[in-house]
Formats: C-alpha cells, sequence, structure tokens
C-alpha cells in the first residue's frame, strides 16, 4: 500500500503542509492521523452528523466526504486555525461557547463553530431560525441545540460590535 | 484483504474523461462531488481501480437562460448554487426547493446536480422536480453527445442508460408555461440529513380556474422517481375540487410501488402520498393566483 501514497500540498490555516496520502484517504482522516490536528472530530464516518466540518474556500463541507488528494489549491480552515495566530485570543464564537455553555461533551463543538463561522461571515445579523437553519447539518447528540443557538446569536453581536473575526 | 491500489486521474477534457471511462470500463468511477461516492468506497461496495475526478475540467458549472430555449445547467453545478439561484427559484421553484431539502448545507455546498442524478437513487432529490418539469440531459461519449429525457435516463435504483464511456454534460429545463407554477414537498422526520419517505413534485398550468396542464412526480415510492401519469390524467382539463385532488391521490398511489425500508413502511408511504399529492396540487395552484 506504501508505494500508492501521493504527496500533496494542502494550505490549512494559513499554512502550507505537506503530506503523503493514498488516493481513498479522506482530509479529516489526514488532518488527524497524518497532520497532528485532531480538533477535527469523526463521529458517524458517512457525513450524516456534521462534526467533521471545515472551511473550504469559506464554505463548511464535510471533511470526512472529501479526499485529501481533492483538498489542493484550497484554503483550508480547521477549528485550530480560528483563534488568533499571534496573541492567540479567541474567535468570539469559541468565546461565547465557553462563556454561554455552548458545549457539553464537545464532540460537535468544532463543526457547530465552523459552520457558524461561515454564517456569520455571510449573514451577520440572522435570527434564531436563520441560525438552526444554517446549523441543521450539524448533529449534537448532547441535546444542546438551544444554547448553541444562543451562542451564536451573541457571537454575532460581539462580532457585529467589532470584536474578533 | 488490502483494498487494491487505486489510481487518481484529472483529465482535463470531457473527450479526456470519456476516453479515460472507455478504456478503464469496469474498474472506474467517476468522482465529481464525491458526496455519495465516497459513501460507497468506504462501504468498500465501490472498489474502483481508476477514479476520474471531473472538477477540473472547466465550463461545466453554470446556470444559464438560453431565451425560449429554456434553462441550461451544467452537471458540476453544485446543488448549494441551485438553491440560491434567483433564477431558478423565480422560474423553476421547484428545482430550488427540492435542492434546498438535499442533505445538509455542506452536502449542498459539495454535491452536484449531475452526481444526484447519475447516482440515481430513487430518492434522488432533484429527480422529481426534473420529472415535474420534463427537463432532459445532455451527455457526451466517445462517440459523440446526445439527449436523453430524464425519465428514460433513471431505470433503476443506482442504475441509469448512460453508457460506459459516457458522461453527463448538462441538464435543460424547458421554459415552464406562463401562469404554472409548482410545489415541492419532501415528507422527512427530520430538518436536514435524511431522505424523503415521499417526495412529491408537481407543477399545474392554470386556464381560469380549470387545471390545463398537470405534472406530478415522486421520489421514494418506486425503484426510480416517477410520473404518476395516469392520476394527471384524472386532472388535465378540470377544476381542482378537493374531491378529484384526493381521487388523483388515490390514484397516484397505485401507480407506485413503495417499500418497507429503515425509513418508513410501504403502507405509510401509500398513506401519505394520498395526502401529500392533494396538498402539493391545492399548493400550487394557490401559487398560479399570485403570479
Amino acid at each position: 500500500m506504501f508505494d500508492n501514497l501521493i504527496p500533496v500540498v494542502l494550505s490549512i490555516n494559513g499554512s502550507q503542509q505537506e503530506a503523503r496520502v493514498g488516493p481513498l484517504e479522506t482530509l479529516a482522516d489526514v488532518l488527524r492521523d497524518k497532520l497532528g490536528l485532531t480538533g477535527t472530530n469523526i463521529m458517524c464516518n458517512e457525513g450524516e452528523c456534521g462534526s467533521c466540518t471545515v472551511l473550504i474556500d469559506g464554505k463548511p463541507m464535510l471533511s470526512c466526504l472529501l479526499l485529501a488528494i481533492e483538498c489542493e489549491h484550497k484554503d483550508i480552515l480547521t477549528i485550530e486555525g480560528l483563534a488568533d495566530p499571534v496573541s492567540g485570543e479567541l474567535h468570539p464564537i469559541q468565546k461565547t461557547f465557553i462563556e454561554l455553555s455552548g458545549m457539553q461533551c464537545g464532540i460537535c463543538t468544532p463543526g457547530m463553530i465552523l459552520n457558524a463561522k461561515a454564517l456569520l461571515d455571510e449573514n451577520p445579523s440572522p435570527t434564531e431560525d436563520q441560525v438552526r437553519e444554517a446549523l441543521a447539518g450539524n448533529l449534537c447528540r448532547c441535546g444542546n441545540y438551544k444554547r448553541i443557538a444562543e451562542c451564536v446569536l451573541a457571537a454575532a453581536e460581539i462580532m457585529k460590535g467589532g470584536g474578533n473575526g | 484483504m488490502l483494498p487494491p491500489k487505486t489510481e487518481y486521474l484529472i483529465p482535463k477534457t470531457i473527450q479526456d474523461a470519456c476516453s479515460l471511462a472507455k478504456k478503464y470500463e469496469g474498474d472506474a468511477r467517476i468522482i465529481a462531488g464525491g458526496t455519495d461516492l465516497l459513501m460507497l468506497l468506504k462501504r468498500k461496495v465501490a472498489l474502483p481501480r481508476y477514479l476520474i475526478d471531473i472538477r477540473g475540467i472547466p465550463s461545466q458549472d453554470y446556470i444559464s437562460h438560453e431565451g425560449k430555449d429554456g434553462l441550461r445547467i451544467g452537471a458540476l453545478t453544485t446543488i448549494h448554487a441551485i438553491v440560491i439561484s434567483p433564477l431558478i427559484q423565480e422560474r423553476f421553484s421547484i428545482l430550488a426547493q427540492a435542492a434546498s431539502s438535499l442533505g445538509s448545507l455542506q452536502v449542498r455546498q459539495r454535491a452536484t446536480i449531475g452526481g444526484n442524478l447519475c447516482h440515481a437513487a430513487p430518492s434522488a432529490e432533484t429527480a422529481p422536480p426534473l420529472l415535474a418539469l420534463e427537463a432532459i440531459v445532455k451527455v457526451r461519449g466517445t462517440d459523440g453527445e446526445r439527449t436523453i429525457a430524464i425519465e428514460n435516463f433513471l431505470i433503476g435504483p443506482g442504475q441509469t442508460t448512460l453508457k460506459p464511456d459516457e458522461i453527463l454534460m448538462e441538464i435543460q429545463i424547458p421554459n415552464p408555461s406562463p401562469r404554472s407554477s409548482g410545489t415541492y414537498l419532501k415528507h422527512t422526520l427530520r430538518k436536514a440529513l435524511d431522505l424523503a419517505i415521499v417526495g412529491v413534485a408537481v407543477h399545474v398550468t392554470m386556464n381560469g380556474d380549470v387545471l390545463s396542464d398537470v405534472k406530478i412526480a415522486l421520489g421514494a415510492v418506486a425503484p426510480t422517481p416517477l410520473r404518476t401519469r395516469e392520476a394527471e390524467e384524472i386532472l388535465r382539463g378540470k377544476k381542482p375540487s378537493q374531491d378529484l385532488l384526493d381521487k388523483a391521490g388515490r390514484c397516484a398511489a397505485g401507480e407506485c410501488s413503495p417499500i418497507n425500508d429503515v425509513r418508513s413502511s410501504a403502507d405509510y408511504r401509500t398513506k401519505m402520498i394520498k395526502v401529500l399529492v392533494p396538498r402539493a396540487i391545492a399548493q400550487a395552484v394557490e401559487l398560479t393566483k399570485r403570479s
């Protein structure tokens, strides 16, 4: 199997990362197993839960349904890339998730936060219904949906007030 | 058992893609968005020696209106692009409605309309509206191009009439008649990430208060999405009274062959067809009054 590995260069969180990947290896597996970026969680591994959501050129996509080899020449944002790279200051959505209990077990959280970022980047003033609709592809087995929506709405307020984004 | 070595090929033109598909016939899979194919790969239902990635082929991702020749959608157009297209929302709205209920936002950002049709699930979300709009597909093979009506394209669960060297290129949708409108209803348990228990697409044209034309297409209730033409006949040329709509609903249910599966029973699906077809038609008729 090893002679079938293909060298790729992936642009992740603003930096170029090299990896040798099999043609059928998913981006989720490569992020976690080869690049040490374990913030992206794999839950169902079938595209049915949204936990593995990353942003590809700003669009939320399921990394368990992307082949790593297809992701060259794209800008990939994982949860590790959300905080300010210099100061380490958390993104407003990360802050509100902490302060307003957006997490219980945390498995859905990276996917939720990244999908929420994509939403707020496109629609800075969503209603709660719009938040829930945008995040409908992210399942939370702890049932924390109400708080998650509140966190996203609170983050939207911070971001409109000129916070880190 | 180790998986076979798989080669990943990136043709730059459709002709190259067709040639590769012909050369590796039986051993290759086309990959576009990959949201369906990766499921097959993960479950090892598909073990191709060659993956032919067609997303690099330029100019296959477009939505354009050709005047009297209707709408043209490139096969690599994402489902999300279809959802947000003002042109499709306004003039071909049942397609936008169905597209917005496909999978989840994350899936729609990646999945393509060509892939949805070629995967040919009995519940393929874009199929009922395309059937109701009498769309045709254009495909290209090593011998040239041809067009196929959607209902002749989808011939069984997971089966299309594509030859091994053919690739779907474009979906062509004729302009709807004036005073026509449509509704897509997806009966499902969840807000997202669920297939239809029953998918109903109807397109109606009114002449005064008479239904001058009706098209009814259902998904997830037969081996392929299908038009229920006998139900349409009951309604054509008549006023849409509730009794008549209910009769059409019962007739439509009789034209289907739903199965028991993890989502629902055949019996429940049959009952829902009888509820949702009349409801969809009534809604579509109402919409024609507003447009």
